[in-house]
C-alpha cells in the first residue's frame, strides 16, 4: 500500500517534470525563432545600407578587362557606368559589371546562366596587412612596407558553379577581375578570393583560391629563358 | 591589350599566411638520370572538367598520360605517373611523389572544353635562388626558369605541328609544389580561324598530334635539361 503510494508520487513527479521540460523547450524555441529573426532583420539593414545601393554619382568612364577564350587574351574595354561613391561599392559594381559580359550571348570568355544573376556577394576593401610574404620570394616573410589596399572579393556559389572548368578559363576570370580592380581602383594591390564566404581551394577545379594575388605585375608576361 | 600567347600576365601570388614548413626533398636537384613525370590531373571523385556528354577530364587525362608514356618509352625515355588508374590522389600526394625523386620534367596533364589548341602554363610563383630547404607550397619557384625553358622546347614542339599554342602563368597545386621543371599542358578542342571546323577532344588524329608534340618537346629537353639557368 505504502509501495503504491511512492509509485504514484513518482509518476507526478515525472509527469510535472515531463511537462516542464516541454514547456521549456517550446519556450527556448520560440527566442531563438526570435533572436534568428532579429540576426536577420540586421543583416538585411546592413545590406541595405550597403554603399553600393545608396550612393550613385553620374556615369563615369570605366575600363573592363575583358578576357578571350580563344586566344587567351585580355581586351582593356571603355564603359560609362554609374558608381557608388564609395571604393568598396564601386569595386562591387564594377566586377557585377564585368561578370554580366560574360553572361553575354556574343561573350568571348563565356559563362553559363542568366545576366544579372549576382555573381559577386560582397567586396570587401581593407588595409594590406603588414605581415605578409614578400613579392619576390615566396618564402613567409614579414613585409614591412607593404601598402595599398587588399581586395577580398566573394563570389556567389552560384557563380563558381557556372564557371567552365579549366586552367585557362578560369586563370582568365581571376586575371580580368584583379585587372578590372587595378585598373579602376590603382589603390588595390592585392586580391583575395572567397567563394560564399569561404576560402575554397579553387574556384572551378584549378585556379588557386587559397593565395593571395598580386596585382602589380599582371600587365607584364614571364620572359622566356 | 594582354595576349597570353603574346605577351602573357604574370599573376604572382603569394602564398596562404599559414604556410606549412615541410621541406622540398633537395634544392633544387638535378636528376641523375633522365626521367620524366607524368601527373594526369583529377580522377576518381574528382571528374575534373565535363569535355562532352560521356567524356570527363580525369579519364581523358589518364588516357593521354598511358599512350604518352608508351610514346615516350619507345624514345628510351624513362617514365613515371602520379596515377594509373581512376585513383583519387590529392595536390600533397601528387607532390609528395613528384619529390620523392628528382626528375627531369614534370608534365601536368589536363583538358578544357573551352580556348583552342594547346594552353601551356608554368608556376605565376616569382624565380628563386635555390635552398637547402623549400617551401611545400612555393617548391616550384626555384625552378621556375628551368620550367620556362621546358616551356619553351614545347612550344616550339606545338608550333612545328602547326597547333595553336597559348602561354600563361597561373597559380595551380599541386604544381607550385613541385621541386622540378614543371609545365601544364591542357588540351583544348582546336578551333581554326580559317575555317569553323573544330577538331573536338575525342578526335584521335588530333590526340596524336598533341602526343607527337609532347614526345617530341620532352626528346628535345633530354639533351638540355641538365643545364643550369
Amino acid at each position: 500500500m505504502e509501495a503504491a503510494a511512492v509509485s504514484t508520487v513518482i509518476s507526478r513527479v515525472r509527469r510535472i517534470l515531463f511537462a516542464l521540460l516541454v514547456i521549456a523547450i517550446v519556450v527556448m524555441a520560440a527566442v531563438l525563432i526570435r533572436l534568428r529573426e532579429r540576426a536577420q532583420d540586421r543583416l538585411h539593414a546592413i545590406h541595405d545600407s550597403a554603399p553600393a545601393e545608396t550612393a550613385a554619382s553620374a556615369p563615369q568612364n570605366v575600363t573592363l578587362v575583358i578576357p578571350n577564350d580563344l586566344d587567351g587574351s585580355l581586351q582593356d574595354e571603355q564603359r560609362s557606368l554609374s558608381l557608388p561613391t564609395d571604393d568598396s561599392g564601386k569595386a562591387r559594381v564594377l566586377l557585377q559589371d564585368l561578370l554580366d559580359t560574360f553572361y553575354e550571348p556574343q561573350s568571348t570568355h563565356p559563362i553559363s546562366g542568366a545576366a544579372g544573376n549576382p555573381g559577386i556577394e560582397n567586396v570587401f576593401l581593407m588595409p594590406v596587412p603588414q605581415a605578409t610574404p614578400s613579392t619576390g620570394s615566396p618564402t613567409p616573410t614579414p613585409q614591412a612596407n607593404a601598402s595599398g589596399t587588399l581586395a577580398i572579393v566573394d563570389f556567389t556559389a552560384a557563380f563558381a558553379a557556372s564557371q567552365p572548368s579549366g586552367i585557362e578559363p578560369e586563370t582568365l576570370t581571376l586575371l580580368s577581375i584583379i585587372g578590372t580592380l587595378h585598373a579602376n581602383l590603382p589603390a588595390i594591390t592585392q586580391v583575395r578570393f572567397l567563394i560564399d564566404g569561404r576560402t575554397a581551394q579553387t574556384l572551378a577545379g584549378h585556379a588557386d583560391l587559397t593565395r593571395t594575388y598580386l596585382v602589380t605585375d599582371t600587365t607584364t608576361g614571364p620572359t622566356h629563358p | 591589350m594582354l595576349l597570353l600567347g603574346q605577351s602573357p600576365p604574370k599573376p604572382q601570388t603569394l602564398p596562404p599566411a599559414p604556410a606549412p614548413s615541410i621541406p622540398a626533398p633537395a634544392p633544387p636537384q638535378v636528376a641523375l638520370k633522365y626521367t620524366v613525370l607524368l601527373d594526369a590531373a583529377h580522377g576518381g571523385t574528382d571528374t575534373g572538367a565535363r569535355l562532352a556528354p560521356n567524356l570527363v577530364e580525369k579519364d581523358l587525362t589518364l588516357d593521354l598520360a598511358s599512350r604518352l608514356r608508351s610514346m615516350l618509352a619507345a624514345r628510351g625515355i624513362e617514365v613515371a605517373e602520379t596515377r594509373t588508374s581512376d585513383a583519387s590522389l590529392s595536390a600533397d600526394q601528387r607532390a609528395e611523389i613528384a619529390n620523392k625523386t628528382p626528375f627531369s620534367a614534370c608534365i601536368l596533364i589536363h583538358a578544357t572544353a573551352t580556348g583552342s589548341g594547346v594552353h601551356l602554363y608554368t608556376s605565376s610563383l616569382a624565380p628563386t635562388p635555390p635552398q637547402k630547404f623549400m617551401p611545400w607550397l612555393t617548391a616550384q619557384s626555384a625552378y621556375a626558369t628551368r620550367s620556362l625553358k621546358l616551356l619553351s622546347d614545347m612550344e616550339s614542339a606545338f608550333a612545328h605541328a602547326e597547333i595553336p599554342v597559348t602561354l600563361g602563368r597561373t597559380a595551380l597545386q599541386p604544381m607550385d609544389s613541385f621541386a622540378c621543371p614543371a609545365v601544364a599542358v591542357e588540351v583544348a578542342p582546336l578551333r581554326r580561324r580559317a575555317s569553323s571546323k573544330t577538331e573536338p577532344l575525342d578526335n584521335p588524329d588530333y590526340q596524336r598530334a598533341v602526343l607527337d608534340a609532347l614526345s617530341a618537346a620532352l626528346a628535345q629537353w633530354r639533351g638540355e635539361w641538365r643545364q643550369q639557368p
